[in-house]
């Protein structure tokens, strides 16, 4: 057995409420360490020969909560959410923070896999080795915080009641779903600490398909052995002095951006992306840190950073109104993106998100998408359900975002994503709202933009990405350098925060991982052997796709085209990235990658790798 | 000769806990040579997000825990004033967490005894990683004339008041 791991997973199948323990094989965790790589690997193995049929929303998907060797240890701890994904039909490694990979490891496991369907509401609650399924329909519906309150409680109950003589019991750690996954809202999160989410990947909506509302757990064990202790700590230790002598990253976090990345580096979305740049003084920092921040240093399990603040708003009309920063993401999302410009506005929009249980970043894409679709009176007030939905008015995108969490009106088919609601909306109206829809492969664009050239700079970054959209996975070359997907395949299979890793020589991670596994591994021997397996298993399964969508590299791997347009303001006014040189790069990088001119993997590229049924699947596609 | 000890305290400032729970790790890894939370002396309870709280010995000034202990289990420690815990003689009965205005002592996850805080032998490992990250949320003071029992309140309570202090009016409704 490898060091640094429990070395098996627990297996949930909520159609026949059986559970049992799965041993990890040592060269499984070899190739493909944990998180993102082992849910690849999992996914394909059990559901490679009926990918296109497999539907994400139905029983038949397998849902993954995978930790990783380095959860935990490396500082900042998460927890991986996978499965056949209903926003790409493939496969997203989405990572949450928080002590639920902690105290999963504490209880014995590396992961848990659930499959099959509850027949009513359930939750699942775990404590070290034993597993029971038990009944939800109290906490069906609830939002985000009276989900947590009602559980905690519920927990901590039983926690005393079976073991009286324990002493006060630590509450457990947990994952749930709000009002929008028990909807299988297609932008719903699994979520933790009422404004932590796995967004990207949609599987707050498998979890709503497999009705089941939560997973807590309560581990009392250690974590698992390590290879060095010594050397873990003297690396624990270098990772936080790099963090604490950061002080503005420390003190701000994201929060800096909402402001500077419009201002200044002219990439956040303004409007839907119809400019990137704004320089409102109301939206900057130290009017976040003044007036809403009412607890500045705010952090997950052994996090030197604290990049997360805890904000509410204390009066006028959105008073009561809790969240943390909001960070740069909802800051850019669910303001700029809908015209809102201060943090009261801010801190309510993304309090509202929260609580119904929706990815702010994805939800605040598709209000946008609307709001555009509404400025060009392509949707009407009335398709609106009455809502007049004018940039800048908090309430009325607070409004719509209720209704999509409850697919009510119009909410309905917004709920399917901005990729989908644009073909079905389209449809009605007779029009190619593509345009409008800022996203790749079903994935809602995260808020940075390629066109300044400042931000990200690889114009290719979404267009090749395997999970579309995602700015924490994006593409570029060359593949074994610091600005590819392959190295973020190393933070979502170790399962760290990578906000921790920033400066940080660039072997640490792999000395760490030595430290923890007694597996030496090169950051070559990284990229060449491993990350690059899991590459392929993905790239494979999002191509393969379906049931209900399928993505054509000819067409799919490119931009959206709002980031052809050239910005209409600000200080690189008139950029954008050209059609040819994009082109010209995603040819460049199947190269690299090893992908045929149609941008599917070779099979000399898998046979090397050993993915011969890989292989063998994708002759479904090349035709 | 070396000079004796000064007993010493650990003040705590817990509205400016961040939650990184650096303190369990580092009392886990002092005490249990492992990163091993629930085995922790101090404990960070976050049973609202947000209002996360370190929970550990506060020393009472009558130490009703070591009173009640029917085995003579535990002591006070002449150098830290810090309450010891005799191993070899608790047998895990839990009259010494319910003693505790706190109810702060908990079971040894796997071990059959209670766990307390000692102090470190006065080098509290907790208080050097909080002021590591500048959140001086734990602070070593010497003990002089503290009403330290103030300190031994259940987590319900301290939860309660934090709430109050960040969440206004709506703070009670998450507990």
């Amino acid at each position: 057995m490898i060091l640094g791991y429990a070395g098996k997973l627990l297996e949930v199948d909520l159609s026949t409420e059986k559970t049992k323990q799965v041993r990890l094989k040592d060269y499984v965790l070899k190739d493909y360490v944990g998180g993102r790589g082992l849910a690849a690997k999992i996914l394909w193995d059990r559901l490679g020969r009926k990918w296109e049929k497999t539907d994400p929303l139905g029983p038949e998907n397998i849902l993954l909560f995978l930790t990783g060797p380095l959860t935990g240890f490396f500082p900042g701890g998460r927890i991986c959410v996978s499965g056949k994904s209903p926003q790409s039909n493939g496969v997203v490694g989405s990572t949450v923070g928080g002590e639920f990979g902690i105290e999963l490891r504490c209880a014995g496991y590396d992961g848990i896999i659930v499959t099959g369907k509850a027949k009513k509401p359930v939750y699942l609650f775990i404590k070290d080795s034993d597993a029971e399924i038990r009944d939800a329909s109290h906490v069906w519906g609830k939002d985000a915080k009276q989900t947590m309150t009602l559980l905690t409680r519920e927990c901590r109950e039983l926690l005393k009641k079976r073991f009286p003589l324990y002493g006060e019991w630590k509450e457990p750690a947990m994952l749930y779903i709000g009002p929008a996954g028990e909807n299988k809202v297609r932008t719903a999160v699994v979520a933790a600490k009422w404004t932590h989410a796995a967004g990207y990947g949609g599987y707050g909506a498998v979890m709503g398909s497999k009705n089941l509302k939560a997973v807590v757990v309560k581990g009392t064990g250690p974590l698992p052995k390590v290879a060095d202790l010594e050397k873990v700590e003297k690396l624990t230790q270098e990772v936080c002095e790099n963090a604490y002598e950061n002080e503005l990253w420390r003190r701000w976090g994201t929060g800096s951006g909402g402001y500077e990345v419009g201002a200044k580096t002219s990439s956040e979305p303004v409007r839907n992306w119809q400019e990137e740049w704004h320089d409102e003084r109301s939206y900057g920092v130290d009017k976040f840190e003044d007036r809403v921040w009412v607890k500045q240093y705010w952090c997950d399990f052994g996090c030197p950073t604290s990049c997360l603040k805890v904000s509410v708003i204390r009066t006028g009309k959105f008073k009561g109104a809790i969240t943390d920063n909001p960070d740069y993401e909802l800051q850019a999302y669910l303001g700029p993106n809908l015209g809102l410009f201060t943090p009261e506005e801010n801190v309510y929009m993304a309090s509202v998100i929260d609580d119904l249980g929706l990815c702010g970043i994805q939800t605040g894409n598709v209000l946008g998408f609307a709001a555009e679709l509404f400025q060009r009176k392509i949707l009407t007030k009335k398709d609106l359900d009455g809502i007049a939905l004018k940039w800048g008015n908090a309430e009325a995108f607070a409004k719509l975002a209720r209704k999509i969490a409850f697919r009510e009106g119009v909410g309905d088919l917004l709920a399917e994503g901005t990729y989908r609601a644009a073909l079905k909306i389209g449809k009605m109206k007779n029009m190619d709202l593509l345009p409008y829809a800022v996203q790749s492969k079903g994935i809602s664009i995260g808020a940075h933009g390629i066109r300044s050239g400042k931000d990200y700079p690889e114009i290719i970054a979404y267009a090749c990405s395997v999970q579309g959209g995602d700015h924490t996975s994006t593409a570029g070359l060359p593949l074994d350098g610091g600005g590819s997907e392959l190295m973020e395949i190393f933070n979502d299979s170790g399962v760290y925060c990578n906000f921790n890793s920033f400066g940080l020589r660039r072997n640490l991670k792999f000395e760490f991982y030595e430290a923890v596994t007694g597996l030496a591994l090169t950051r070559k021997e990284w990229c060449r052997k491993k990350a690059v397996k899991t590459l392929q298993l993905q790239r494979a399964m999002l191509l393969l796709g379906g049931p209900d969508l399928k993505w054509n590299p000819k067409i799919h791997d490119d931009n959206p085209p709002r980031f052809y347009e050239p910005l209409p303001s600000g200080p690189y006014k008139g950029k954008t990235v050209g059609k040819a040189d994009v082109q010209d790069e995603v040819k460049k990088y199947y190269k690299a990658a090893g992908w045929d001119e149609n941008g599917i993997p070779t099979t000399g590229t898998l046979r090397k790798l050993g993915l011969q049924d890989v292989d063998k699947a994708l002759e479904r596609i090349r035709s | 000769m070396a000079k004796k000890k000064e007993p010493i305290w650990i003040a705590r400032e817990l509205s400016r806990c961040s939650g990184c729970r650096k303190c369990e790790i580092a009392c886990s890894l002092a005490h249990e040579n492992r990163v091993w939370p629930e085995a922790s002396r101090v404990r960070v309870f976050m049973l609202v997000p947000g209002l996360e709280f370190p929970h550990l010995c506060a020393q009472c000034e009558d130490y009703p825990c070591v009173k009640a202990c029917p085995f003579k289990a535990l002591s006070i420690s002449n150098e830290t004033a810090a309450v010891l815990v005799n191993a070899k003689a608790c047998t895990a009965c839990g009259k010494c967490i319910n003693a505790c205005p706190g109810r702060i002592p908990h079971l040894h996850p796997s071990k059959n005894k209670i766990v307390i805080c000692d102090l470190c032998k006065g080098d509290p490992q907790c208080v050097k990683v909080c002021h590591e990250g500048g959140y001086n949320v734990l602070t070593k003071v010497p003990r002089r004339d503290i009403s330290c029992k103030l300190y031994a309140r259940r987590p319900e309570e301290v939860t309660r008041d934090l709430a109050a202090k960040f969440y206004g009016e709506r703070g009670e409704e998450f507990i």
